[in-house]
């Protein structure tokens, strides 16, 4: 699969030759140095982007459920809804009774803590309160995939390790078909069941790279074991490269 | 707490302040006339343009021109305003209408309304529907361009939510779309009421037998300067409190905007 887009200056190639394949159940994490697609991939997986050539495929075995759900960087919730309609907003789009999909929701907003935050607005929340209730919109839609860019990126790094905690936990109960992206190593490592490295633009597949940490997981711990410490200099060292290319790239 | 009930005190003097110094002006004003000072050809005092408002209360003239003058604006308000919403967010969501439409708009907009008084009392008559229609005319483009302007700063991302999570057409319009673009709405909204005021007094002076610019101008024709007082100070007070109204109904329309500080 590739895709380039017009643009008046001209043609940007943004993804070349990508043949991923995603098991059912398998948290992907796919890292690569800014600018490289990552967003344009997911966005194509998404639905909200067309690729220019080649086929996505998406195995779906009960209709009723959506195919996917996107979970966004930054600033996706609604200001206008309160906590409690943007967590049921994708189910309201699918036609869910209003008594149905606020109890679907309130049980995953109380899974991450936010119970008592149900009827507040999304510029009462914290940063790390918002991107949790964008977790829970879209786990409470049931896809057969979850897709997420970069969820926790603008989070201090305190609140990125508690939030990745917790998206295992919600995570853990359903074992959804996940496709992570970061640029953070060690994000994908403490998250990935498999990561692939992309080179930089135009993106390609680079490397793939299993991750054999048993689950659930425990991320404090895990970051603290030294194959972890191990592993993450391995994939710098291949991300590296690519990184000091991208830089090149740049005018 | 001392410091809480100086807090208190400091705001109360505050308040006390603002309501004494218009009440000190008057009394001024009141001296002056009384002292001779102020020609009654030309500046009424504050007691003579209460006894003229009383007169025309008590006459029925007051509220007559008051209702009178209402009807007009609220009419021509409401139907400028609606199809001025509708245009606007269509205009808003899709770029081939706003492609189709904006250069009409562009070329529109700027006319000064009044001047159209006359062609639209041509075609309408010199009745009521006159009247109404240059209110319209003067809220439907103020109203329709916030509410483009307003479809257009919504967030991209939200419209990329909505899409992936599915949204049917209706549901982006009620649950993206209008809750969006509502700030800009009443941002509109309030610049046609401020309009509408103005066009309706412009058009009765001229055109009218009733309503509170005719009041103005009759009052100046046969020299009343009293009643021409009180019809520029009733139709301030109208505007003020039509504001007022029109912001109560922005709060309850948008709960999510309440707690910003
Ligand atoms: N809508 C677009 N129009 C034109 N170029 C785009 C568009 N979106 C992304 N690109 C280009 O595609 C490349 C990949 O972008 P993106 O997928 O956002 O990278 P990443 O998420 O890995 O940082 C970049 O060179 C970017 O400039
Ligand atoms: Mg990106």
């Amino acid at each position: 699969m590739s895709k380039s887009f017009r643009t008046r200056r001209g043609e940007t190639h943004a993804l070349r030759g990508i043949n991923l394949e995603i098991g059912v159940s398998e948290f992907l994490c796919i890292v690569g140095p800014s600018g490289c697609g990552k967003t344009t991939l997911l966005r194509i997986l998404a639905g909200l982007e067309t690729q220019t050539s080649g086929t996505v495929t998406i195995a779906q075995d009960d209709p009723s459920r959506p195919l996917n759900s996107m979970v966004f960087q930054d600033h996706s919730l609604f200001p206008w809804l309160t906590v409690l309609d943007n967590a049921a907003f994708g189910l309201e789009m699918r036609g869910v009774p209003r008594t149905e999909r606020y109890e679907k929701s309130r049980a995953l907003l109380e899974s991450v803590g936010l119970t008592r935050f149900s009827e507040y607005y999304p510029h009462q929340l914290s940063g790390g309160m918002k991107q949790r209730v964008s977790l829970v919109r879209a786990f409470v839609t049931d896809p057969e995939v979850l897709l997420m860019d970069e969820p926790f990126a603008a989070l201090d790094a305190q609140n990125k390790v508690l939030l990745q905690d917790e998206l295992l936990r919600i995570w853990e109960a359903s074992r959804k078909t996940v496709v992570y992206i970061t640029h953070s190593i060690e994000e994908a490592l403490a998250l990935g069941d498999r990561i692939i490295v992309m080179t930089s633009s135009p993106g390609q597949l680079k490397e793939t790279i299993p991750v054999e940490f048993p689950r659930p997981r425990n991320i404090f711990e895990l970051r603290a074991r030294p194959e972890f410490g191990a592993i993450s200099a391995r994939i710098w060292e291949i991300l590296e490269l690519e990184v000091l290319k991208a830089r090149e790239a740049q005018p | 707490m001392t410091w809480g009930k100086d807090a208190l005190s400091l705001e109360n003097r505050e308040r006390l302040l603002s309501i004494a110094s218009p009440v000190a002006l008057l009394l001024v004003w009141q001296l002056m006339s009384w002292a001779g000072l102020l020609d009654p050809r030309f500046i009424p005092s504050p007691i003579g343009i209460g006894k003229a408002a009383y007169a025309l209360l008590r006459s029925g003239e007051l509220l007559q021109n008051i209702w009178v003058s209402l009807i007009r604006i609220l009419a021509g308000f409401v139907i400028g305003a609606v199809p001025g919403i509708l245009i606007g967010l269509a205009m808003g969501v899709s770029r081939w209408v706003r492609a189709a439409i904006d250069p009409l708009v562009a070329a529109l907009f700027p006319i000064p309304k009044i001047s159209l008084l006359p062609l639209i009392m041509l075609y309408l008559g010199i009745g009521e529907a006159s009247k109404i229609a240059l209110v319209a005319l003067g809220v439907v483009f103020l109203v329709l361009i916030n509410a483009m302007a307003g479809v257009l700063a919504i967030d991209p991302i939200h419209f990329d939510v909505a899409k992936n999570y599915g949204a049917p057409r209706y549901k982006l319009w009620t649950r993206v779309v209008i809750p969006g673009a509502l700030p800009m709405i009443f941002v509109g909204m309030r610049l046609g009421i401020g309009v509408a005021f103005i066009v309706i007094v412009a058009a009765e002076f001229v055109a009218a037998r009733s309503g509170i610019g005719y009041l103005i101008w009759t009052s100046w024709e046969t020299l009343r300067i009293e009643n021409m007082f009180v019809g520029i100070i009733t139709i301030t007070v109208l505007g003020v409190l039509t504001t007022l109204v029109l912001h109560e109904i922005e709060r309850l329309a948008m709960p999510w905007r309440r707690e910003h500080a």
